[in-house]
């Protein structure tokens, strides 16, 4: 009787756990933020070239442990508002390379400047069938008041995606909306992309540590 | 009389030529903000507050960052925290929040008891966190709307509301009624510069990350004033 069960285990329980596999359920979205908040964290606190600001290897790191978690897509196309309809897909093509570059600089600058920060995350509000999540941390620092930071989430088929960010309270997109409005209406689309480019190649050409203001 | 208002018949002045002045520059475009109808007088403001922090303010707060031991950074902070602790615990009793002023003032006791006269901040230690609560929030509550943006010299970003809720701030503010002049315009300095210095990063993510600085400042300042009204829960109307 024995004998037979363990059989039996032995030939259905690889079958199951591969059937398990295939469905595994997309990590959860706030178990995605604190898990990628972490290693950022931990990484930014511990690799010595981050410390002393080594541009190229932030841009590595955040290549690697961030972008893959966000939909720039959605976020140019929402930071563009009514614009994004009337552009051709080149110029989208062109406003999300250039949009996901200044994000990564700026993104880069804060990571570079972490010293003893620390994660707390609030319990995520909602339905688990949500297509859509905030998830909500506050990042406590040395000096100075607790800092609220904040995501929202999309579900696609290749799991949860970050497509905006709040910082004290001011949602990316939203902010960058204004400014975005303004430039399509001084020089079209193009004016856009154009000036998102020369503040790029300013910022690559910036010295990496820059604590100077 | 606090003294912080007696140059305020100055800044009223001030206020009224930049406003005149720029209003006779508005930017002609199509793209105006119902939310900024004194756009043009605001971005003067704006340009005249950043002429005063690049110059004077933003140097100075810089030396000190850079050169000022961490800890007595800190300490300065906390000091001017926990002054301003006692006017938030008021705002927070007259916007229906017994428990908050209940912290804020419990705040105020632990730190300049144990925190030696609010230096160390022993009140955040014990899970009482820091509120930020001024007239202008109050107000809100209240059910005051916002009004227009508008940008108040040196003070920086603000909405009509706000401003006018300014001076009740200003009223409240223990240093303003340090009789000796030195010590009340050291005391103003101190608190200027460990601010400005504490801004510090923030302002220089804002150099690099935003196309229009003026629209960058106003937007996000916008969405943060409402979140703090709000005390950080989220925004019911949001739509995306």
């Amino acid at each position: 009787m024995k004998i037979s069960r363990q059989i039996f285990a032995g030939l259905i329980a690889p079958f199951l756990f591969a059937v398990g596999l295939a469905q595994a359920a997309p990590e959860a979205p706030d178990t995605l933020i604190k898990r990628v908040s972490q290693e950022v964290l931990d990484l930014a606190k511990t690799d010595k070239k981050i410390q002393a600001g080594d541009q190229q290897r932030i841009m590595e790191v955040v290549q690697e442990k961030i972008i893959p978690y966000v939909d720039f897509q959605r976020m140019t196309a929402l930071a563009a508002g009514r614009f994004w309809r009337d552009a051709s897909p080149q110029q989208q093509t062109a406003l999300i390379r250039e949009f996901r570059l200044l994000l990564i600089y700026t993104y880069s600058g804060a990571i570079s400047q972490v010293r003893n920060e620390k994660l707390e995350f609030r319990p995520m509000r909602g339905d688990p069938a949500d297509e859509e999540v905030e998830v909500r941390s506050m990042v406590s620092q040395s000096r100075g008041e607790p800092i609220q930071l904040n995501y929202r989430l999309e579900k696609t088929p290749s799991g949860w995606k970050i497509y905006d960010v709040n910082i004290l309270g001011a949602w990316l997109v939203e902010t960058y909306k204004g400014s975005f409005s303004t430039e399509i209406n001084k020089g079209g689309i193009d004016g856009l992309v154009k000036t998102l480019a020369e503040r790029n190649k300013r910022l690559a050409a910036q010295s990496p540590k820059s604590d100077k203001s | 009389m606090s003294y912080l208002l007696k140059p305020l018949r100055w800044c009223c002045v001030v206020f009224f030529m930049i406003f005149v002045s720029g209003c006779a520059t508005v930017a002609p475009d199509a793209s105006s903000d119902p939310r900024d109808p004194f756009e043009g007088y605001n971005r003067t403001m704006y340009s005249f507050n950043q002429v005063l922090d690049k110059g004077l303010i933003r140097p100075v707060a810089t030396v000190y960052a850079d050169y000022m031991p961490n800890f007595i950074q800190k300490a300065i902070g906390n000091f001017f925290s926990n002054i301003g602790d006692i006017w938030t615990a008021a705002n927070n009793l007259l916007q229906g929040k017994p428990r908050e002023s209940a912290s804020d003032l419990a705040r105020v006791l632990l730190n300049t008891t144990f925190g030696i006269a609010g230096l160390i901040d022993v009140g955040s230690h014990m899970g009482l966190d820091k509120h930020d609560e001024d007239f202008g929030q109050t107000l809100a509550v209240w059910g005051v709307k916002s009004g227009p943006y508008v940008v108040l010299p040196i003070f920086g970003s603000s909405t009509l509301r706000d401003s006018i809720a300014k001076p009740v701030d200003l009223n409240a503010d223990p240093v303003g009624y340090i009789d000796s002049v030195r010590a009340r315009n050291t005391a103003i300095g101190a608190r200027l510069i460990d601010g400005r210095a504490a801004l510090l990063p923030t302002t220089r993510m804002i150099d690099s990350a935003a196309l229009d600085p003026y629209l960058f400042v106003r937007d996000a300042y916008l969405q943060r004033r409402a979140s703090r009204i709000r005390d950080g829960a989220p925004d019911p109307d949001s739509k995306d």
